[in-house]
């Protein structure tokens, strides 16, 4: 039995006084599907970067596939096997979307740090780069920088770009955010057909979408958990229909 | 474009006179100095503000090494070079931990200090007289008094060296992550890749390169003085890579070319060629923001 992909133990991140992520303690076993949902401001995006190492924990621990990443830099984190995506993306925006996607697929290779031979040397990587272009639909694009996409391809890109270094978690901050109705069906099922060995932490507004592709769920609110279990165990909770469902009618 | 550029570089010297030679040859020492912060500046999106120092100290060394201690050719250009490249890499170990406009103060007060230092090690370094009496690299080379074509022809060969090293170094999967540092590092830490450590190398690399130049340099003029380190120095290196053309290589060379020529011709005019220079600059910026070279490239296209 290998161990869970990510085990966070009490972890809290205080902004001064603000505690923006306090005690949280969730567990995501490898290959599962968990979405992450919450008002604004209830701490997901804070709670994602205290994961993947952008900001370090207050307090608490963070277990990545049982070797405790607390300390870890972002990128040892990514090597452990952990990707993510960013709610407002982040690209190369100077360079093609190839290079973004070479660059991707050659950041936990050891040869990126070679330094003699062109990167048109290392045909695997070309191969491994033009493959997610092909499954991203972002053929027609591939030489365009990646500032010339549409908003609608960049999300894409940004997905592809994290899949690239083959990750066993990946978190996804809100993929479908600002994409119109076939970008966003387009997006999903891209997101189905994701190999089930990744374990996958999605960050998602739309409920509908979350209970869709997520077999758990846990809410945020004010930075603490505020329940987490199966679609129905949620739904049927009074106070995340109140403090949640309540807010999600706005349009 | 570039063949032109090159034709014109190896022609010249046949149908000039001997100041227009010595002209030239500072374009091309210069031309490997401002390719070297280009890796910097240009490729990673680190702006030192700093790196005439490591051509400046490199040029100390020669200085000191061929005049004090009598030290041999060879003996000289690889400790001036090593020198450099280790000074490099001391101050990689600080100035990698910062970007922006730190790293531009950084750079600048590193620069500073090693100035300064020029300029008051006196026993060492001659103080504001500087060091005078460097052979020429030939005649160090034990080949007699060759004609200044002929060194010129050896720093040509030297920048062909260096811009085929530098260009192979850019096309690999290093130099892709810098380019992926310069457009978007955080992502590139997401990714999985040690930016400081990848930063680190690009400042040593850089370093090394400018501190070849800097061994020219000293035998070219046959005398070092603090000038060489102070900021004006680096600033006008600045200018090349900008104004010629930033994440090309060509395009410093270019602009060096551009400096040195402006300043020389200029200066023989006027005493306010730096007046000049600064309307060339301005003009540039509005006429080719993204540098001379890149003018014909089609615009908002991705920089190499």
């Amino acid at each position: 039995m290998s161990a869970p992909a990510l085990v966070l133990e009490q972890v809290s991140h205080h902004f001064g006084g603000l505690r923006a992520v306090d005690g949280v303690s969730l567990t995501i076993g490898a290959g599962e599907r968990h979405a992450l949902i919450g008002p604004n401001g209830a701490g997901k995006t804070t709670l994602f970067n205290l994961i993947s190492g952008e900001i370090a924990a207050t307090s608490g621990r963070v277990v990545l596939f049982g070797t405790d990443a607390t300390r870890l830099a972002p990128h040892r984190r990514a090597a452990l096997g952990i990707a993510r995506t960013f709610q407002i993306t982040r690209l190369f925006p100077g360079l093609t979307v190839m290079e973004n996607l070479l660059l991707a697929c050659e950041a936990l290779d050891r040869r990126r740090l070679v330094m003699h031979r062109p990167v048109a040397a290392y045909p695997d990587l070309h191969r491994r780069a033009a493959e997610l272009i092909e499954r991203f639909a972002l053929t027609a694009i591939a030489r365009e920088p990646a500032r010339h996409l549409s908003y609608g391809d960049q999300r894409k890109l940004d997905v592809a770009l994290s899949l690239a270094g083959r990750p066993r978690l990946l978190l996804l901050d809100e993929p479908m955010a600002g994409l119109s109705a076939g970008e966003s069906r387009a997006m999903h099922a891209l997101l189905d057909a994701l190999d089930p060995a990744i374990a996958v932490l999605l960050i998602e507004h739309d409920m509908d979408v979350a209970f869709a592709f997520a077999r758990r769920i846990t809410v945020l609110h004010q930075g603490r958990v505020l329940t987490e279990g199966s679609r129905d165990e949620v739904s049927a909770n009074r106070s995340v229909q109140q403090i949640y469902l309540g807010m999600g009618a706005e349009p | 474009m570039a063949s032109v550029l090159a034709l014109l570089l190896v022609a010249g010297p046949l149908v000039l006179g001997s100041y227009w030679v010595g002209l030239l040859t500072q374009v091309v020492i210069l031309a490997i100095l401002a390719m070297s912060l280009d890796v910097l500046l240009g490729y990673t999106g680190l702006p030192s503000l700093g790196h005439a120092a490591f051509f400046g100290v490199a040029a100390y060394a020669v200085a000191v090494l061929s005049t004090t201690y009598h030290a041999g050719v060879w003996t000289c250009v690889a400790a001036a070079v090593l020198i450099g490249t280790g000074l490099a890499a001391a101050f990689g170990l600080i100035v990698s931990h910062v970007r922006d406009v730190y790293f531009l103060m950084i750079t600048l007060a590193l620069g500073m200090i090693l100035w300064g230092l020029s300029f008051r090690w006196i026993p060492v370094t001659g103080g504001d007289n500087g060091i005078s009496g460097i052979p020429t690299l030939l005649g160090h080379a034990g080949l007699g008094a060759a004609g200044p074509a002929a060194f010129y022809y050896v720093a040509l060969l030297v920048l062909a060296a260096c811009g085929a090293l530098l260009a192979r170094l850019v096309r690999s999967p290093f130099g892709l992550t810098l380019r992926g540092i310069r457009e978007n590092e955080s992502r590139m830490k997401s990714l999985g890749v040690n930016t400081w450590l990848h930063c680190y190398l690009s400042y040593v690399i850089a370093g090394a390169c400018a501190s070849v130049a800097g061994v020219l340099w000293a035998y070219y003029n046959g005398f070092v003085s603090p000038t060489y380190l102070d900021l004006t120095a680096s600033s006008e290196l600045f200018l090349m890579v900008t104004l010629g053309g930033p994440a090309t290589l060509v395009g410093p060379v270019l602009g060096a070319g551009i400096i040195v020529l402006l300043k020389n011709v200029m200066s023989a005019y006027t005493a306010r060629w730096l007046l000049i220079l600064g309307i060339v600059y301005i003009a540039a910026i509005f006429a080719a923001p993204q540098g001379i070279w890149n003018l014909g490239r089609r615009s908002g296209r991705a920089r190499a």
